[in-house]
C-alpha cells in the first residue's frame, strides 16, 4: 500500500471527514461529515475531482508523508504549511511528490484546516461513509503512526488557487425560525438579534456556546417541553439561557428549547470562529433562506471553474533549477530550413 | 403553552430550512406516539415527491426535503393533504414488532443510583427494581444517539425529573429513569438521568448486518439478574442474553 499518507505526528483534533450519512436520522444517527463542509467543496475544486473523503484538522495539524506522488489541496482554516521546510499556499493544490515531508502547523485564522488528496481518502467505511462520527463511536482520531490510503486519481494539474470568501473571524450569521421559535417572546426573539456573541472557548464538532454580551435568554417553555428533533444549525439554549449552535455531529434529539437555526450556508461561518470571535444573529424568513441556499448552490457549482493557476514569486520556489522556464529555443535556423 | 386545546393538534411547523415536523401533541400520550409513526409509515409509502428523510421523535413525525431542488410549498400542502386523510389518532402500532427480554442487574456499584431513584420514587430499592423489571415498557423513539431507544410509560410514581447536575459518563448499556422514561444507552455518555441498572447488550452495532437492534414500537422487559449471571453476560457477545419474539 505505497499509495498512501503516513502520518509522523498528529495534532490531538485529525479525523477524516466527508460530507457525512445521510438517512440515519431515525436511528438516532445524525449526519456528522465535515465541520466546514464548504471546506471540503473547496479542496474538491482545487483538485479537480468531486468532494472525497479528506483529512479534517482542528486547530493543528501534524507531519505527513506521501508513500508515492500524491496531490493535495490545503483549504478552510489557514495554517501554516511547508513541504521539506519550503511554505507553500493556502487555499491551493501542490504536489507532494514521494518521500517528501509536509508539515502543517497551527491554525493561524479560523479553527478547521482541511487536507483533501487527489483521489481522496480510501479508508473503511462504516454505514456507507468514511467520516468518524466520534460521538457515536464511529471511526477514530488518526494518531501518529497511521497510514491512510489514497485512491487512484485521475487528475494531474497542481498549482492551483481559489479566491474564497471571508468566514473565519464570526460576523453576521443568517438564521429561521424553526418549530420552537414562537417559546421565545417577541422582544426576546428581538434582543436576541441585537445581541453580540462571543464564541466561547468551549465548542467541538457537536456544538459551540455563545455567550451573550448581557442577559442570557428565557423561553416560556417551563421544564414540560418533550424532547424534539434536533437538526445541524439549531440553536438550543440551556437551562441558563445560554445559546448552542449545534454542528454536523450534534445529537439527534433534545429538550433544551430552539430560538431558530442557521443557514446551511451560514454553518462554516460558526464552525470556524475561533474562541473570542464575535457573532451576530439575524432572522430571514423562509423563502429568502431558500433564495440564499440557491445561489450558494450555484456559486458552490462555479467553485471549479474558479480555480486558477497560482502566480508564485521565484524566490519561493525551491527547485527553481528544475523547471524547464525557456521553451522553444533552437539553433536559430530552423526557419531557414523548412 | 400546553393550555392549547385539542384542535390545535396535529400541527405542522418548520424545521430549520429544509425539515417540516408533524406534532400530535405536546405532552407524550400513547396514540400521539402511535399517530407519528403511523404517519411516518404513510410519509413513506405516499408522501409528496421530493422527501429525503423522514423519522419520528415520541409525539412527532419529522421529514427532510431539497430545498433547491424541491418546491418546498407543494410537499407542505401535500403533507397537510396527507395528514387530512384519516384520524392518525387511531392508527395501529407498525407491523414486524418485536417484545425483548433483557438481562439487567439492578443496583451494585455497576448501578449506583437505584437507591437514590427509588427514594425520588417514594419506593423502597426492592419494590423499585419490582416496579421497574414488571414493566413492560415500549420503545417510543430512537434517539440522541445510534440506536438508543426512550422506553415508556413506567408508572406515574417514576415521574421524577431529571437531576440538576449532569452524570460525568454512564457506560454502554446503561438503564437510567427520569419522567417515567427509562433510557438504554447506546454509547458511553454523560446524562441528567438516574443510573437503576446495567445490562450487557449492545444497541449499536455499525459492523454488524443490523447496526440498530431495536425500533420504534419494540416491547422491552427487564428482567432482575444476580452479579454472576451478569458477568457471564458480559462475556457471552453483544446480545448480552437479550432475547426476541415476534408480537406483531
Amino acid at each position: 500500500m505505497s499509495r498512501a499518507l503516513i502520518v509522523h505526528q498528529a495534532g490531538p483534533g485529525l479525523t477524516v471527514q466527508d460530507m457525512g450519512r445521510h438517512g440515519y436520522l431515525a436511528f438516532g444517527l445524525s449526519r456528522g461529515g465535515a465541520a466546514d463542509r464548504l471546506a471540503l467543496e473547496e479542496g474538491a475544486a482545487l483538485l479537480a475531482q468531486p468532494v472525497l473523503p479528506a483529512l479534517e484538522m482542528a486547530g493543528m495539524g501534524g507531519e505527513f508523508e506521501a508513500g508515492e506522488d500524491i496531490r493535495i489541496a490545503l483549504t478552510g482554516a489557514p495554517m501554516r504549511a511547508s513541504i521539506d521546510g519550503a511554505r507553500v499556499a493556502w487555499n491551493a493544490s501542490h504536489l507532494l511528490p514521494r518521500g517528501a515531508r509536509l508539515s502543517i502547523g497551527a491554525v493561524e485564522r479560523g479553527s478547521y484546516g482541511y487536507l483533501s488528496v487527489g483521489g481522496g481518502l480510501a479508508c473503511e467505511e462504516r454505514l456507507g461513509a468514511q467520516s468518524a462520527h466520534l460521538a457515536a463511536g464511529l471511526g477514530a482520531r488518526i494518531v501518529a503512526g497511521d497510514r491512510l490510503p489514497v485512491g487512484p486519481d485521475k487528475g494531474d494539474r497542481v498549482g492551483m488557487t481559489l479566491d474564497v470568501g471571508g468566514r473565519l473571524d464570526g460576523g453576521a450569521v443568517r438564521i429561521v425560525e424553526s418549530l420552537q421559535t414562537d417559546f421565545f417572546a417577541p422582544e426576546e426573539r428581538a434582543r436576541f438579534e441585537a445581541t453580540r456573541f462571543t464564541r466561547d472557548s468551549r465548542g467541538n464538532r457537536m456544538g459551540v456556546r455563545m455567550v451573550p454580551d448581557g442577559a442570557g435568554f428565557e423561553s416560556e417553555a417551563g421544564l414540560s417541553v418533550l424532547s424534539e428533533i434536533i437538526v445541524p444549525g439549531d440553536i438550543q439554549v440551556t437551562g441558563d439561557g445560554t445559546p448552542f449552535v449545534l454542528l454536523a455531529e450534534s445529537q439527534t434529539t433534545g429538550g433544551y428549547p430552539r430560538i431558530g437555526s442557521v443557514l446551511p450556508t451560514d454553518l462554516p461561518r460558526v464552525a470556524q470562529a475561533p474562541a473570542g470571535a464575535t457573532i451576530t444573529f439575524s432572522f430571514v424568513d423562509l423563502a429568502t433562506a431558500h433564495e440564499i441556499e440557491r445561489r450558494e448552490a450555484t456559486r458552490r457549482k462555479g467553485l471549479r471553474g474558479a480555480a486558477r493557476p497560482l502566480v508564485r514569486a521565484p524566490q519561493d520556489i525551491p527547485d527553481l533549477l528544475s523547471y524547464q522556464l525557456i521553451s522553444g529555443v533552437t539553433a536559430g535556423d530552423d526557419l531557414e530550413e523548412a | 403553552m400546553s393550555e392549547a386545546g385539542a384542535n390545535d393538534w396535529p400541527k405542522i411547523r418548520t424545521v430549520g430550512v429544509d425539515g417540516l415536523l408533524v406534532s400530535f401533541g405536546d405532552r407524550l400520550s400513547e396514540a400521539a406516539n402511535r399517530a407519528a409513526l403511523a404517519f411516518r409509515g404513510a410519509l413513506d409509502r405516499n408522501g409528496p415527491e421530493g422527501i429525503e428523510e423522514t423519522s419520528t421523535s415520541l409525539v412527532s413525525t419529522y421529514l427532510r426535503y431539497d430545498p433547491i431542488a424541491g418546491d418546498p410549498e407543494a410537499i407542505r400542502a401535500g403533507v397537510a393533504e396527507l395528514l387530512g386523510d384519516k384520524d392518525w389518532y387511531a392508527e395501529a402500532l407498525p407491523e414486524g414488532r418485536r417484545f425483548w427480554r433483557i438481562p439487567t442487574l439492578y443496583g451494585t456499584d455497576l448501578a449506583p443510583q437505584l437507591e437514590e431513584a427509588a427514594e425520588a420514587a417514594g419506593m423502597t430499592a426492592k419494590e423499585a427494581v419490582r416496579s421497574i423489571s414488571e414493566a413492560r415498557v415500549r420503545v417510543q423513539t430512537i434517539g440522541f444517539a445510534p440506536g438508543q431507544p426512550y422506553l415508556g410509560a413506567l408508572p406515574e410514581a417514576w415521574n421524577i425529573p431529571r437531576q440538576s447536575q449532569l452524570t460525568d459518563q454512564v457506560p454502554v448499556g446503561a438503564l437510567v429513569v427520569a419522567v417515567r422514561q427509562l433510557v438504554l444507552f447506546s454509547v458511553s455518555t454523560p446524562t441528567g438521568w438516574r443510573h437503576i441498572g446495567q445490562t450487557a447488550v449492545k444497541l449499536f452495532r455499525p459492523d454488524s448486518d443490523t447496526p440498530f437492534v431495536l425500533r420504534p414500537g419494540d416491547e422491552v422487559q427487564f428482567d432482575p439478574v444476580d452479579r454472576a449471571t451478569f458477568e457471564n453476560l458480559q462475556q457471552s457477545g453483544p446480545d448480552g442474553g437479550a432475547t426476541s419474539e415476534a408480537v406483531a
